[in-house]
């Protein structure tokens, strides 16, 4: 939701960052002003993920120009960990399997290692088992999945609730979800939905990278960015959603060469 | 490999140091004259200098092992000192009569002595170099009837023990490294717990090798006599040298009717620098035998160490109902090769044996898991599980595992699982976007791996080989 009294959360100015020596994002821009929340979309190939992990601070990216500001600091200069304690959160396309180390002592370590960065309370396990099952139940998670090892065995839809139970134990104040629609069936998809909506409020920001308008009709966006090759070529409001819904992202881009062409 | 994990499994070593004390070092080279030589140091009896002979004779018509998964040059035999003993070389009554220098490496060890020895509640008998410098606790242990010594101390004290007992489990001729040790072996530990006595605290050897180009050839034998139990505890390390050093040890354990012997080993011998050069060549041959009924030996170990590790803790199952265990961590790094596992032989009804190996190979190291699982046709009831999990860190190290399973009884069951996995890049990034850094990470995942191995092993061991997993591996993160 836009809110008056927002401020701005996320400032991405002209970043370039290229993997294994080959660009992909090739001078993106965008602002992200909190109680906001955007969705990236765009076609395969387009650099959407990489933007992503770029943001979170993945070791295999090399970032070659531009700056990032996080609530009004320099994000770029901080090692993932730095960044994930700051408060930015990554839901993963494709969350890694972590065999011999139980989700419980991982969710707690994740929390109590975010609590500490806040000066806040850690809990002990105890008091932790209660305060994640109360959260595993608002995403009708079963509690067995605590004693198992992260990920392990999960399947797809599962993994994907995964994220969002550590997303919601973690209250990020940017979350960026990289498509965690994928891989989900409807009732699957309404309460991963839900949980986030259920984070979303005045002080923090969501950034949902995604392919398909479904998942836009569960959580509504302020803003709907189209990206291609590397840069967003057009931003609108939740109706553009539905345009490319129903008409592709080829004409996106077409457009785009018209209007530079026309200013040139 | 990327640089943080790089960093991460590039830890020096801690004990590298060299104790400046006068060694009495006999001359290099082996021949029956160097045999004569070590007998007639120790004042020994004439059977034991025949059992050297006769070991001796035996390895020169032996060749050396070739099926193990490791490279090394030739080793030249003849340049080995086979005999090093810190002087001065009197009999020691206390502690304050141990040379200070001495005891000064003990502290930079961290080797619970003294006050330490009694607040820890740990009998310590320390090997340096080849000779037993000081064995606390023996007065009280002596009270129960155990005897904790030297193995020099028992040939003099008890040699009708020794003589009935040694070689018994591990014969002279053995294998290659085993007819050499008991040819050449200068020292070690014997223990002896008398019929029905559950000894009342855990006994630790320490041992440490000191001269450069001194093969550390040691001796281990504990007996527990019917319904007795011991719990023994083992931690090696080594100073730093660019040059190789051969450490050959001989450990025989025998358990007779509802004994139970418990042996752990926390294993860091200089592993060489990170391009391979020195380190310690660990061909060490631990075997328990399980005589009598109900009988139980469970070998524990946790290696770090060694250039080379070439060591199979193995039980003989004779007696009827009798259990043998191997639980077992190895961690490999830079240009380490472990080849490493177990023997579980089965020859007595409804014996029962579980072998749990975790394997963590680093750097450009190679890692194997090497197992024997032997039915007998007189084995009825037999049965074994097997588990061997392995874990690679970054992309250039190796893992194997050579499992050997022979059932000639068709009433055993034996059951084996196996699994690899990795630690890379991404899963060390979904720890960092929760906030958690390298190091932990690395921690976590490793504990997680090993947990089912730590858990076998006394406390203070367990947090000392949990550290140490964690020195090997972790560092400053770049």
């Amino acid at each position: 939701m836009i809110y008056q009294d927002s401020r701005t959360l996320l400032a991405v100015r002209d970043l370039r960052a290229s993997v294994n020596g080959i660009e992909i994002l090739k001078g993106m821009n965008l602002t992200v002003r909190s109680g906001e929340v955007h969705a990236i979309m765009g076609p395969n190939g387009s650099g959407k993920s990489t933007f992503a992990k770029v943001l979170a601070g993945h070791p295999s990216y090399a970032v070659s120009g531009g700056e990032v500001l996080f609530d009004g600091s320099d994000l770029l200069g901080l090692a993932a960990e730095a960044r994930a304690r700051a408060g930015v959160f990554l839901g993963f396309q494709y969350p890694i399997e972590i065999p011999g180390v139980a989700n419980s002592q991982f969710l707690r370590l994740a929390y109590n290692t975010i609590q500490a960065e806040r000066g806040e309370d850690e809990l002990d396990p105890l008091e932790f088992d209660d305060l994640v099952r109360e959260k595993m139940k608002s995403l009708e998670m079963n509690p067995e999945f605590l004693a198992r090892s992260v990920n392990e065995g999960f399947s797809g839809g599962e993994k994907k609730r995964n994220e969002i139970l550590q997303m919601a134990l973690l209250e990020p104040k940017l979350a960026i979800l990289d498509e965690t629609d994928s891989g989900l069936d409807i009732d699957a998809l309404r309460i991963v939905a839900g949980g986030v909506n259920q984070l979303s409020g005045k002080d923090n920001a969501i950034v949902l990278v995604t392919h398909y308008q479904r998942l836009l009709n569960y959580i509504v966006p302020d803003y709907v960015h189209v990206m291609e090759a590397g840069r967003i070529l057009k931003t609108g409001g939740k109706e553009l959603a539905l345009e490319l819904e129903a008409r592709g992202y080829d004409w996106v881009a077409a457009d785009s060469k018209a209007n530079a062409s026309l200013s040139a | 490999m990327s640089t943080t994990l790089q960093h991460l499994v590039d830890q020096p070593y801690q004990h590298g140091f060299v104790t400046d004390i006068e060694s009495d070092v006999a001359p290099k080279g082996l021949s029956e004259e160097t045999i004569r030589l070590i007998s007639a140091k120790k004042h020994e009896p004439g059977w034991l200098l025949e059992l050297r002979l006769d070991a001796y004779r035996k390895w020169l018509t032996m060749d050396e092992p070739q099926w193990p998964n490791v490279k090394y040059p030739k080793i030249d035999f003849q340049s080995i000192s086979y005999y090093s003993a810190p002087k001065p070389k009197k009999t020691l009554g206390s502690m304050d009569e141990v040379d200070p220098e001495l005891l000064r490496t003990f502290e930079k060890l961290g080797v619970p002595m003294n006050e330490r020895a009694k607040l820890a509640g740990v009998a310590v008998d320390v090997i340096f170099d080849s000779v037993s410098v000081a064995t606390t606790y023996k007065a009280k242990l002596a009270e129960v009837g155990i005897i904790f010594c030297s193995i020099s101390e028992a040939v003099r004290d008890h040699p009708e023990l020794v003589r009935k007992y040694l070689g018994s489990v591990v014969p002279v001729g053995d294998n290659y490294y085993a007819a050499l040790n008991s040819a050449v072996f200068t020292d070690g530990s014997f223990c002896f717990i008398p019929k029905g006595v559950k000894c009342p605290m855990d006994l630790s050897t320490y041992f440490r090798i000191n001269t450069e180009n001194s093969g550390q050839f040691e001796r281990t034998l504990i007996v527990a006599e019917e319904g007795a139990s011991v719990s023994y505890l083992e931690g090696c390390t080594a100073p730093k040298f660019d040059t190789n050093q051969l450490h050959a040890a001989v450990v025989e354990l025998v358990a007779l009717d509802n004994a139970d012997i418990k042996y752990s080993t926390v294993q860091n011998w200089y592993a060489g620098d990170e391009n391979g050069l020195g380190g310690i060549y660990n061909f060490v041959t631990k075997r328990g035998l399980c005589k009598g009924v109900n009988s139980r030996i469970s070998w524990t170990q946790v290696e770090t160490g060694s250039a080379i590790t070439w060591k199979y803790p193995s039980c003989i199952l004779r007696g009827e109902n009798s259990v043998g265990e191997f639980y077992s961590v190895a961690l490999t790094n830079h240009h380490q090769q472990a080849d490493t596992g177990t023997k579980m032989v089965h020859l007595g009804k409804n014996t029962r044996s579980t072998i749990v190996s975790k394997g963590i190979s680093a750097g450009r190291s190679n890692n194997s898991y090497r197992g024997l699982v032997r039915i007998a046709p007189t084995a009825a009831g037999a049965r074994n599980y097997s588990q061997c999990d392995s874990m690679l860190i970054g992309e250039q190290c190796g893992a194997n595992t050579f499992p050997y399973i022979q059932v000639s009884n068709p009433s055993a069951k034996v059951e084996h699982e196996a699994s690899t996995s990795k630690i890379g890049e991404d899963q060390l990034f979904y720890f960092a976007q929760r906030g958690i850094g390298a190091e932990e990470a690395v921690s976590m995942i490793i504990n997680g791996f090993c947990k089912d191995v730590f858990q076998q092993l006394p406390m203070e061991f367990a947090v000392e080989a949990t550290k140490l997993l964690g020195l090997k591996l972790e560092g400053s993160v770049g």
